[in-house]
């Protein structure tokens, strides 16, 4: 039943970490015949070493029809999502322009490749929206209840749209489409490690939200698991268990500042006019509502679990020591010292009377 | 219906309270202490003489001299030393790894949010106040409860402010011999407001709805519904014990779904708590909610008019439902119908014997 691609892989987006990274080891699975890195961007420095045994094309996914016609391509992995606006890049504009019209283009592209037999799509857990009547957890069946605010969120929306219609149209294509938790690890930087690393961290006043991670190195695990092996379906890719965001803080060492939420809806506006990366809504609505999956399917598909949400934020504050402010240490010389403090005085007392 | 088993949840403490308080239980274990005049400090530890020749232990009075302090007359030991078995150092070491837990984030929460630590060690402890010493309340039919394993308890729901479903989650935490807990269902109006919110989640509330349920359920968990929703807590006080239209009965699809035996809970007193006597409908419109209360209180007393006042509360578990053998037929609408109206039924009935046994509202 396994039909292995030993053929051409083309993978998308591979001037980014995930993209870097899935290259690279399906380059080094010998399994695999060729991989093919499409990105319209080189590379930067950090990542060109890991590139070696893939072949580079530059191009947009405009361009992807003739490249996986000319490979041949057996399979596709589609990893080229912006999940936040870039400004240096085109801000908003140019990230939808990448995320659904070359989402499009591509899925194109596959339609009218005669020996495509695979196509892995990163999504997000995003596509579950965020609604204060959702249940506290989500299955892949789960419908979202209301349109998300957040541009990524709809963008995921929109794609996973095509993704079906593709399914409908090439039911001889095995589509693996992976919904993934936010990413963490001590070497993974996205909008919300950045977040977790700074000293101060706002939050929605009155909102704890359960926030679940998936480890960057599982990502790459499962993303590889689903090119080599058959898996078709929508899969949950996320950490076991559950952390709340004041929680996780706190194991950060970090200090939490409550913000009313109008209020940072608002700042997130004005950091983007501003023409600074920050928080777009799609945050502040992970972080009001909270986002829990269900991953049974993917553990029982797949036969392997990725590193519970614990273990994963634990790796993130181990390489994240140095901007935290309060750590367990002192905590626990702090709870010494007054315990040291209460039976010295009361000593004292006991001694005068 | 009455219930052998049924004795007032705690004998009354108003004795309890006016007595002096024992602040150190070590002294206890003398006996010879109370009856001594001495102002011992809160913190002496008195150690039993063990060859009786201290003067605590001869003659049962002990010395007004404090230099003896009920012991022979040794060094004191090093200041900066835990002392075994007393209760205070045991609190205070306690009460500062609690802190530091939760401090650090050392503490886990399942994939509802619910919090068992902070649930067990602040939520608890605090709403029991409410429940045992403002409410007085009493509960009958315990026994119904399942040891282990799930069932979904049903309850009428009243009292304006949703007071009942807290109660009964501390009466099933109270009464159980294991201390289970009790997670509630609550209206999606409950999830939006902030804090609010966070305070429900993490005492193991979540959004009623089909998925949620049967996922608690299917875990084993005590899972408590209230069909009524707001019509029942939001009813008049004319209305009072009065069963409302129970919405459409997924709380029964649910329970069919999972096998799950249905526990009907009555609940006698909440009715009482805030009487509402009148509801301003466009200034609730104006401000979203279901219904705007106006009570004997509030708002007229301002804060002071969110005070409950303090009816005597009854609660009854009555004897469980099966529903495992209709598991195949969660999606028959009359089996649903039928099973609902069934514990429709038993509720209301319960809650008339409740309140035969409960003539004064207001009495102990």
């Amino acid at each position: 039943m396994r039909s292995r691609p030993t053929g051409s892989v083309v993978v998308t987006g591979v001037s980014r970490f995930l993209g870097a990274h899935v290259a690279a080891r399906l380059a080094a699975d010998d399994r695999i015949g060729r991989v093919v890195g499409l990105d319209p961007h080189a590379p930067p420095a950090e990542f060109a070493h890991l590139l070696d045994g893939v072949e580079q094309v530059r191009g947009d996914a405009g361009s992807a029809s003739t490249v996986i016609a000319d490979l041949e391509a057996e399979a596709v992995v589609h990893l080229a999502l912006a999940t936040a606006p870039d400004p240096q890049h085109g801000g908003r504009a140019a990230m939808k322009e990448q995320n659904v019209i070359g989402t499009m283009h591509l899925l194109a592209a596959c339609q009218q490749a005669p020996r495509l037999r695979k196509l892995v799509m990163r999504s997000s857990t995003a596509a579950y929206g965020a609604s204060f009547r959702d249940p506290a957890v989500f299955t892949e069946d789960t419908e979202p209840r209301e349109v998300p605010r957040g541009g990524f969120a709809r963008d995921i929306l929109d794609i996973e749209g095509y993704v079906r219609g593709f399914r409908r149209r090439r039911t001889d294509v095995t589509a693996t489409v992976l919904r993934f938790a936010p990413f963490i690890g001590s070497n993974a930087d996205t909008t919300l490690t950045r977040y977790f690393a700074r000293p101060v961290v706002p939050t929605v006043l009155g909102r704890d939200p359960r926030l679940q991670f998936l480890h960057i190195e599982d990502a790459l695990e499962i993303v590889h698991r689903s090119v080599v092996d058959d898996h078709a379906g929508t899969f949950n890719v996320a950490g076991a268990g559950v952390l709340s965001l004041s929680q996780a803080i706190r194991r950060a060492g970090r200090i939490p500042v409550p913000v009313l939420e109008p209020g940072l809806s608002a700042a997130s506006n004005l950091v983007r006019n501003l023409g600074r990366s920050g928080y777009g809504l799609d945050q502040v609505d992970l972080f009001v509502h909270g986002r829990v999956v269900d991953t049974s399917k993917l553990v029982s598909e797949f036969g392997w679990s990725p590193r519970s949400t614990a273990d994963a934020f634990d790796d993130f504050v181990a390489g994240h020591r140095g901007g935290a402010v309060l750590r367990r240490e002192q905590l626990a010389i702090a709870e010494q010292a007054i315990l040291d403090g209460i039976r010295q005085a009361r000593a004292t007392v006991q001694e005068k009377a | 219906m009455t219930d052998d088993s049924g004795r007032p949840d705690r004998p009354p403490r108003k004795s309890t309270r006016k007595a002096t308080p024992r602040r150190a239980p070590a002294q206890k274990t003398n006996g010879a202490s109370r009856r001594g005049s001495v102002p011992a400090t809160e913190f002496t530890v008195v150690e039993p003489a063990p060859n009786g020749n201290g003067p605590a232990a001869s003659n049962g009075v002990r010395s007004t001299t404090p230099s003896s302090n009920g012991t022979a007359p040794a060094p004191l030991p090093p200041a900066v030393e835990d002392q075994p078995g007393d209760v205070w150092d045991d609190r205070v070491a306690r009460g500062l790894a609690f802190l530091r837990r939760r401090l650090g984030g050392d503490y886990e929460v399942d994939e509802f949010g619910f919090d068992p630590e902070l649930t067990d060690k602040v939520f608890l402890p605090m709403l029991r106040l409410l429940y045992r010493d403002w409410f007085r309340t009493e509960v009958f039919g315990v026994e119904n409860l399942p040891a282990n394993g799930s069932a979904l308890v049903v309850g009428n729901h009243s009292g304006t402010v949703a007071l009942d479903a807290i109660m009964l989650a501390t009466a099933v935490n109270d009464r159980t011999p294991n201390r289970r807990h009790l997670r509630l269902l609550g209206a999606d109006l409950v999830f939006r407001m902030p804090i609010v919110s966070e305070l429900a989640r993490k005492s193991g509330g979540t959004v009623a709805c089909n998925p949620d349920a049967e996922r608690l359920l299917s875990t084993g968990e005590l899972v408590g519904v209230f069909p009524e929703g707001f019509k029942g807590v939001g009813k008049q006080y004319a209305q009072r014990y009065k069963l409302q239209r129970f919405g459409r009965g997924g709380f029964v699809s649910a329970a069919l779904r999972t096998g799950t035996p249905i526990v009907p809970a009555a609940i006698v007193g909440a009715e009482e708590i805030y009487p509402m006597l009148a509801d301003i409908k466009p200034l609730a419109r104006l401000l979203g909610l279901p219904y705007f209360p106006v009570t004997p209180t509030f708002p007229w007393l301002g804060p002071l008019g969110m005070l409950p006042l303090p009816s005597k509360w009854l609660i009854e578990f009555s004897k469980p439902i099966p529903t495992a053998h209709l598991q195949d037929q969660a999606d028959d609408p009359l089996v649903v119908f039928n099973l609902a109206d069934q514990v429709r039924e038993t509720i209301q009935q319960t809650l008339h014997t409740l309140l035969e046994r409960r003539p004064d509202p207001f009495g102990r």
